[in-house]
């Protein structure tokens, strides 16, 4: 009998992976290794050098009243990139918030002053409408696995289509609707700023969803299945369970987005919000939530559409035409895009 | 060539973790296992080798309940136990780490060990949207993996994409080991790895037997498994051609009773 033992392998020893790491720590490594940790800070970064940039060239911008309008500007843009935010988080995309959003703002809206029916019902239908939409979505991409992309295509043209069929096209005036619903549109003041109580429950969203995100263990599981759905269901995470609940949160989010819209336009329009569906997907992008799933959060999506909100407003400030203002959010996706790929790369 | 059964009478005495007796299992008219038994007792590695379409993979899915045996009996420290799904056999401490490996590559190690079985605590509404304990899981990760031996993995707040092939396979095999598993089976962990990369997930192995975790491994690199194993488990054509040790056969005779070329 032959004895045919391999000769040992050198044991592991605890220098190895210091030594990994080391051999990589140049500057930019550096920097793109920080990036990559703290995906907020890119456009942290971004949006302090745009403000003083817009201050120096206009000095009206820093202005208290005008960074008060700026927030109130991307109150509704800023809440629905949450719902944005949640989806993409788990490498889906949903082009139908703005839709769904403004049909539930319209069954908000008719109820209450063609149905005459009280606010807070009213509210409450609306509300219910926009968690509806959510359900959809998450029904079809759960059930019937069609990719995110496919399902909210599809329901992007049926929210479109069953709000101008609900609506017969008619813009509802805020004048006539109950307080309630155009309560999101009030103003109050701090000081010498007035704020949009809009304002106030976009940031409360932010608190909410940041708070379930980041220390709970559903938006650990969000990040999972973002991130690897396949080594999410071996770890034993329920991976359409948790697809259909972010999907029922990212409706209860525009259906709150539908209240304040209706605030912040004082009118309900059934013809109003459709750039939503794609203004949303920019703040996020430029937040640098990634969107391939799994990396990001809702911080860089405030960031990202305080940083879509300061541009406009700086651009026309400083007195370009609008269309430089779309130029720039342009570019300003592409890049945003282009650091995520860069960043991504920073692996070992 | 000695051709004797070769488990040691001191081996024998002692009761299996893990039993299999005439497993039977299969799909249509092919016949995946023809009545296999197994024995895997504390502290040992047992590899699992064979041809492709030897039974290999299903007799490992019928331990691990991926798969359900048409007849015969499973005993996990001698209950008799019957896996409907994989959850069942975790229920009963058997961890398999997949060939894919199952880990989130943006979470960082402490999260990829708690996934899907995080710590909790109350959070600011009592038990509604309870908080992560991260703290906590971040302090049991890093004693878990020193407990476990493996040195590789120093800061568990790492994201695991940073981490090497070896690494990776560490964090799973941790992950699988951890929190009081009796049985880690480990299929082709050495499969995507390098030289180096795969003598650091050898040397966990041993580590883990080490601790007195018994171990299948599943590979096809004869000298991974003559290098750990303790004892060799031969599947070939749906039956266990033989169960030799690395002592008491060579490579050669290992991959002749494979092959059918030879008989133990």
């Amino acid at each position: 009998m032959t004895q045919q033992k391999t000769a040992s392998p050198p044991s592991t020893r605890k220098g190895d992976l210091a030594e990994e790491f080391l051999d990589r720590q140049t500057t930019l490594g550096k920097v793109r290794q920080a990036l990559h940790r703290y995906p907020a800070l890119s456009p942290a970064l971004v949006l302090i050098v745009s403000v003083i940039v817009f201050g120096l060239l206009n000095e009206r911008f820093l202005r208290v009243e005008n960074l008060s309008l700026i927030t109130q500007q991307v109150s509704v843009v800023g809440t629905i990139a949450i719902a944005q935010t949640l989806v993409i988080l788990t490498a889906g995309i949903d082009l139908s918030v703005g839709a769904g959003m403004i049909l539930a703002s319209m069954v908000m809206a008719q109820l209450a002053v063609n149905n005459g029916i009280s606010g807070v019902i009213a509210l409450l239908v609306g509300l219910l409408t926009g968690l509806a939409t959510g359900a959809i979505n998450g029904f079809l991409v759960t059930r019937f696995k069609l990719p995110p992309f496919i399902v909210t295509l599809g329901t992007l043209n049926v929210f479109v289509a069953l709000t101008l069929l609900y609506s017969n096209g008619a813009t509802v005036r805020g004048s006539d609707m109950p307080d309630l619903l155009t309560w999101t549109g009030h103003t109050f003041p701090i000081g010498s700023v007035r704020i949009s109580t809009g304002v106030i429950v976009m940031l409360a969203l932010y608190l909410v969803i940041a708070y379930i995100l980041g220390k709970t263990a559903w938006g650990r599981h969000v990040y999972a299945v973002g991130d690897d759905k396949e080594a999410a269901r071996l770890a034993g995470i329920p991976v359409n369970k948790v697809l259909m609940s972010v999907y029922l949160a990212a409706g209860s989010v525009l259906a709150i987005c539908a209240w304040l819209q209706i605030g912040r336009t004082n009118s309900a329009s059934p013809n109003a919000g459709l750039d939503l569906n794609l203004d949303s997907i920019t703040a996020v992008v430029i937040g640098g939530t990634s969107l391939f799933g799994g990396r990001g959060s809702v911080w860089g999506t405030l960031l990202g559409a305080l940083i879509v909100g300061v541009f406009r407003n700086g651009l026309s400030l400083a007195g370009l035409d609008v269309l430089y203002q779309t130029l720039a959010v342009g570019i300003l996706i592409i890049v945003a895009v282009s650091v995520d790929q860069w960043i991504r790369k920073a692996k070992s | 060539m000695t051709m004797t059964e070769s488990i040691t009478p001191e081996v024998e005495t002692r009761q299996p973790i893990l039993r299999a007796r005439n497993l039977v299992k299969t799909f249509g008219r092919v016949v995946g296992l023809d009545g296999v038994s197994l024995d895997l007792y504390p502290g040992e590695v047992l590899a699992v080798i064979g041809d492709n379409g030897a039974g290999k993979s299903t007799l490992i899915k019928c331990l691990t309940g991926a798969e359900i045996p048409d007849s015969g009996e499973l005993y996990v420290s001698g209950e008799q136990v019957s896996f409907k799904r994989p959850q069942d056999a975790r229920a009963h401490g058997i961890e398999t780490v997949y060939q894919n490996l199952a880990v989130s590559p943006a979470l960082d190690v402490a999260s990829n060990l708690f996934l899907g079985r995080e710590i909790r605590k109350p959070g600011l509404l009592g038990s509604v949207l309870r908080m992560l304990d991260s703290k906590g899981m971040r302090k049991q990760a890093h004693d878990e993996l020193t407990r476990l031996g493996i040195s590789t993995l120093q800061d568990v707040t790492v994201p695991v994409e940073n981490l090497s092939g070896g690494q990776r396979q560490a964090v799973a095999v941790a992950r699988a080991a951890a929190f009081g598993s009796k049985v880690v089976v480990l299929d082709e962990p050495t499969a995507a790895l390098g030289v180096r990369e795969s003598n650091q997930v050898l040397q966990l192995v041993r580590d883990l037997r080490e601790r007195g975790l018994p171990v299948i491994l599943i590979s096809h690199n004869m000298p991974h498994v003559f290098d750990v194993a303790d004892r060799i488990h031969i599947q070939r054509l749906g039956k266990c051609a033989a169960t030799i040790t690395p002592q008491s056969h060579s490579m050669t005779d290992a991959v002749a009773i494979m092959t059918g070329a030879a008989t133990a």
